[in-house]
């Protein structure tokens, strides 16, 4: 197994290569050292000068990909590119273009992201799983088919509506929580309510759907048609067999994710005022700040990866048939 | 979600509070913030959000009066109003009233305020020897320290003549990267060559850093000196009459040598801990919290010098309540707490629960907080009125104009022709419909680039522009469309359509509206030109493509924007200045208008007093910007805001930025007033979780039917 983790992790290295460069060409596409001086440093009475020792401070002076003043193999590392991505492989991200410790902020603001995102995950998990199975339990009866339309209604909302409709209704008219804000420590909690029963309802018609098919896909397996011959009780048969067999596809599913919640939800964060990584990537993409936006895309990335990997060795431990060569 | 939500209910007072109970009947402001300051170091910060911060904790030599209008300035640090000396080039004396062209140098004399501390501060802690505690820090001494409030110890000290001169210096630093930096070096005597200096001192020391600290005291510097412990002197070249008003702006607050020393050592820029994060003032308020993700809090500084509630004010102000206060020690509140809040929905809710006490009022929020009275004026809702929310408005200091590139050999130059395209172009925008429609009614259509409140605006029919409106009935009306069509065709375009290709005439806007809300807006836009037959093609880009075409001279037309500086004309006229053309030297003047007779009136009239003589002149610019038409003169925005009946000494002031001090709250009206707010309403709830589990009775009959039943 080691083999394999040492052989993926290896395959992940021109992966993260790839993502940096298609990173660094989409944002200079857009943007150029010159916008990203004239942001940082504002615009009313900025002259060309403070643009240019601007960039000369930060490393922005020098060209993009290619160095064709250098020689050898200052051609290639003599660029933007290249001093500017080669720090982040070691994990070191540096300083933003506004002067502030990346990695620092990172550190400080992936907490409040996690605050809502596991919450999230396993309320969402415990609800959608039992609802779930509550309608396999009820299949083919008017309880299933109302409850699949209720699940395509909600899936059919946008998930801007669930946060605006959450927060007009509990916080606005009902007044049973803070629509917005966080606050550090154990005193956050009030305010997690709020984001956490909005993103668990949100996820309901989707969640609910995929776990249904998964546990209607079981049920019609012949363990269970031997369950039942033997005079297994249906609930026995639903959440003993059922649910123990179908945990295969949920684990990996959930995995796959669990790295990711460190990035924090765009919309969510935003709405709520939480201080997560997920509004920190977004203040930095409005800001034009690269050095955050590189370093954000970067950590996606390697966190997809480590996903996958996770994924792969669940397997192994959830069915003992599957050996990772 | 009725056990999360009992969990709230846990805590005192209203549920959806989100302010702790320690605050509760607490002396403090509550307002918000949508976005990070990006500085706050005062030789660098120039953009409001970044004042409501910073103007609250320096204090510069200057300050405008709270309530006087037209605005005044009146002394802060220093004791009082400098008053220019003039000297000629070989530094002989001149009278005030010496010509412009007599005058080699100026000079202002700033005597300050003896016996004003700074804020607590870890760059002034002393150890029992006398040395400074915290300058000279190791990478031991670091350990644990992740934010300014982990220095245990602070100190403070008398701030000094020196400290002026020593942030004047600051600015002239290239590593600084003050935005005001190149305008202070047309003017400053010795400013370009102290900067010299100071990039050369940073190279020679192999320390090209920003964060390497280099001691400027060493450095002697003739545009400021001082004279004594509690004197400088400022030395301007040649005349610059508008610099007083830049002694009131957090540029030229005082900032002790020891904040350089303390902030440029290792390792403290690496923990985010920089000059630009943690201010160091004097004023009435320090910043004791700075979380920009999460909030800012100013709380009263303790070794503030103290400062009086202005005892004169305008007529209206006796019976508006704003001289109740009039002598009180400044500042009111013990604290202020500005939370982040990025979207418009929850600031809205958040203020109508009262957790906010100060709002301004989104466009999506506009219908339920303003109606307008059957003469026009904006009043508020009824509902808002019940909950004693007052409304405020002031046309700001700000303009927004459409823009003709004066280089475009087709709308631009000189000629007669495309002088009548632009005017007939003029008539056709109606602002006074756009402000309507877009707007919601906050603005006031541009007579000529001067706002109201500003010296040199005129009122009534003596301030209209001739070419675009007429007097009727005591107000200024719009031209009719069939004159813009008139002068189409003198502008050799009849029906707009342009005699060379005997197509309809094409031109070309520029914008960085490209998104679903702007799509209105440019389709209106579409429409007004159409009046007149031409074609207009709209080349929507992002910002930084726009500012580049507009650094280039390339546009044809665009929409484009200014906020004063200073209460002066001045900063208004300068915008089609020929010397600050963009596309040739960078400046303000985005319509690359050139106009010699203009330009020499402009030379006359910045260096002239407010009076009668200076308003000939500027009468006589705006009419050559009239007839010119370089600008489609679009609109002054006006700014509404909302507050809560326990919020007083609220006063438009759009000049001054330090207005905090003079803010009082009434806790306990605003603690009664959240308590009737934000009774929280249980009951839907229940009659949800009742509904569920009547719903649920059919799932049960059915299971036990399902049980009892005999297996197939």
């Amino acid at each position: 197994m080691m083999a394999y983790i040492v052989r993926r992790l290896l395959y992940a290295l021109p992966i993260l290569i790839g993502v940096n460069l298609l990173t660094f060409v989409l944002f200079f596409v857009v943007n150029t050292p010159d916008d990203m001086a004239r942001m940082q440093l504002g615009v009313k009475r900025v002259t060309a000068e403070a643009v240019e020792s601007w960039k000369r401070e930060r490393g922005y002076d020098k060209p993009l990909l290619y160095n064709a003043d250098a020689s050898g193999m200052d051609r290639a590392t003599d660029t933007i590119f290249f001093q500017k991505s080669l720090k982040l492989f070691s994990f070191d991200f540096g300083a933003s273009d506004s002067g502030r410790d990346i990695g620092y902020d990172i550190s400080q603001r992936m907490w409040p992201s996690l605050a809502i995102a596991l919450p999230v995950l396993g309320v969402g998990l415990l609800v959608n799983i039992s609802f779930a199975l509550f309608i396999v339990f009820f299949r083919a009866t008017y309880i299933d088919f109302g409850s699949v339309v209720l699940c395509v209604g909600l899936m059919s909302i946008s998930g801007l509506f669930y946060i605006i409709g959450g927060q007009y209704l509990l916080s606005k008219l009902l007044h049973l929580a803070p629509i917005s804000g966080y606050d550090t420590g154990l005193s956050a909690w009030k305010f997690l309510v709020l984001p956490v029963i909005v993103g668990v309802v949100s996820g309901i018609g989707a969640g609910t759907r995929w776990y249904r098919t998964l546990f209607l896909e079981e049920i019609s397996a012949d363990y269970v048609r031997t369950a039942r011959a033997k005079g297994l009780g249906e609930r026995r048969v639903l959440f003993v067999h059922v649910l123990n067999n179908a945990l295969i596809p949920i684990l990996t599913g959930v995995v796959v994710i669990l790295p990711l919640l460190f990035m924090g939800s765009l919309i969510t964060e935003s709405f709520f005022g939480i201080p997560g990584l997920g509004s920190y990537t977004i203040d930095a993409i409005s800001s034009q700040d690269f050095a955050i936006v590189r370093a954000m895309v970067f950590l996606g990335s390697v966190l997809y990866i480590l996903g996958l990997l996770l994924t792969d060795l669940s397997y192994t431990l959830v069915d003992p048939r599957v050996r990772l060569l | 979600m009725l056990l999360a939500l009992s969990l709230v209910a846990c805590g005192e007072g209203p549920w959806n509070d989100p302010y702790p109970a320690s605050q509760e009947g607490a002396s403090i402001v509550y307002g918000s913030f949508s976005e990070r300051p990006k500085h706050l170091d005062p030789a660098r910060s120039y953009s409001s959000n970044e004042y409501a911060f910073i103007g609250q904790i320096y204090e510069p030599p200057l300050q405008y009066h709270f309530l006087l209008r037209p605005y005044r300035l009146v002394p802060l640090m220093a004791e009082v109003v400098p008053e220019p000396m003039f000297f000629t080039e070989k530094g002989e004396p001149l009278p005030p009233d010496a010509p412009p062209e007599a005058i080699g140098f100026s000079e202002y004399r700033v005597r300050i305020r003896p016996g004003v501390r700074y804020q607590p501060h870890p760059a002034f802690a002393k150890g029992s020897g006398g040395a400074y505690r915290y300058h000279h820090l190791s990478a031991e001494d670091l350990g644990g320290i992740n934010r300014l409030g982990d220095f245990t110890e602070t100190g403070t000290r008398e701030l000094v003549a020196e400290d002026f001169v020593h942030q004047i210096k600051r600015l002239a630093d290239p590593a600084v990267h003050s935005p005001i930096a190149g305008l202070m070096a047309e003017h400053i005597e010795g400013f370009g060559e102290l900067s010299q200096r100071l990039t050369e001192a940073r190279a020679a020391a192999d320390s090209a850093e920003s964060n390497s600290f280099l001691d400027l005291r060493a450095f002697a510097f003739a545009g400021a000196e001082a004279l004594d412990r509690y004197s400088y002197r400022i030395r301007l070249r040649g005349r610059y009459q508008q610099f007083i008003y830049w002694l009131a702006m957090p540029f030229f607050a005082p900032m002790p040598w020891e904040a350089d020393r303390f902030y440029a050592q290792p390792g403290l820029r690496e923990r985010n801990i920089t000059l630009d994060w943690y201010p160091v003032g004097s004023g009435p308020f320090m910043l004791s919290e700075n979380n920009p993700n999460l909030r800012m809090v100013l709380s009263r500084n303790p070794y503030f010098h103290g400062e009086s509630y202005p005892e004169e004010g305008m007529p209206d102000d006796q019976a508006a309540g704003l001289l109740r206060d009039a002598g009180g020690a400044l500042p009111f509140v013990e604290r202020a707490v500005y939370s982040l809040e990025k979207e418009n929905i929850p600031y809205w809710y958040k203020f109508l629960q009262g957790y906010y006490d100060t709002s301004g009022i989104a466009s999506d929020s506009f219908d339920q907080a303003i109606g307008f009275s059957s003469q026009g004026e904006a009043v508020l809702t009824d509902a808002l009125r019940e909950r004693g929310i007052e409304l405020l408005t002031a046309v700001e200091s700000s303009v927004f104009y459409l823009g003709f590139n004066m280089r475009d050999p087709l709308i631009g130059g000189d000629g007669e022709s495309a002088r009548l395209l632009r005017r007939a172009i003029s008539i056709a925008v109606d602002y006074d419909e756009y402000v309507s429609i877009f707007a919601n009614g906050r603005g006031v259509a541009a007579q000529g680039p001067i706002p109201p409140g500003i010296f040199g605006y005129r009122e009534g029919e003596a301030g209209i522009n001739p070419y675009i409106y007429r007097w009727e009935e005591g107000r200024a009306v719009r031209r009719g469309i069939e004159e813009a069509r008139a002068l189409m065709e003198r502008a050799g375009f009849p029906g707009g359509r342009d005699p060379a290709t005997a197509e309809a005439l094409t031109l070309y806007y520029d914008t960085t509206a490209s998104g679903p809300d702007d799509k209105a807006r440019l389709s209106w836009m579409r429409k007004q030109l159409a009046k007149l037959g031409i074609q207009l093609v709209i080349r929507a880009t992002d910002y930084n493509r726009f500012q580049e075409k507009m650094r280039e001279g390339t546009g044809q037309l665009f929409i484009w924007g200014w906020n004063a500086d200073y209460p002066d004309p001045e900063n208004f006229l300068f915008l089609l200045y020929g010397p600050n053309s963009k596309a040739q030297s960078g400046g303000e003047n985005a319509a690359n208008y050139q106009n010699p007779s203009f330009d020499a009136l402009f030379d006359r009239m910045k260096d002239m007093t407010d009076g009668p003589e200076r308003q000939a002149v500027i009468d006589e610019m705006v009419e050559i910007l009239r007839r010119d038409a370089p600008w489609s003169w679009g609109y002054f925005p006006q700014a509404f805001s909302l507050h809560h009946a326990w919020v007083r000494n609220l006063k438009p002031n759009l000049m001054a930025n330090n207005t905090l001090k003079y803010r009082r709250v009434d806790p306990a009206l605003r603690e009664r007033s959240r308590e009737q707010w934000n009774r929280p309403l249980v009951w839907p709830l229940a009659l949800v979780a009742g509904l569920l589990l009547v719903g649920g009775l059919p799932a049960v009959r059915i299971h036990r039917q399902r049980e009892r039943g005999r297996a197939l």
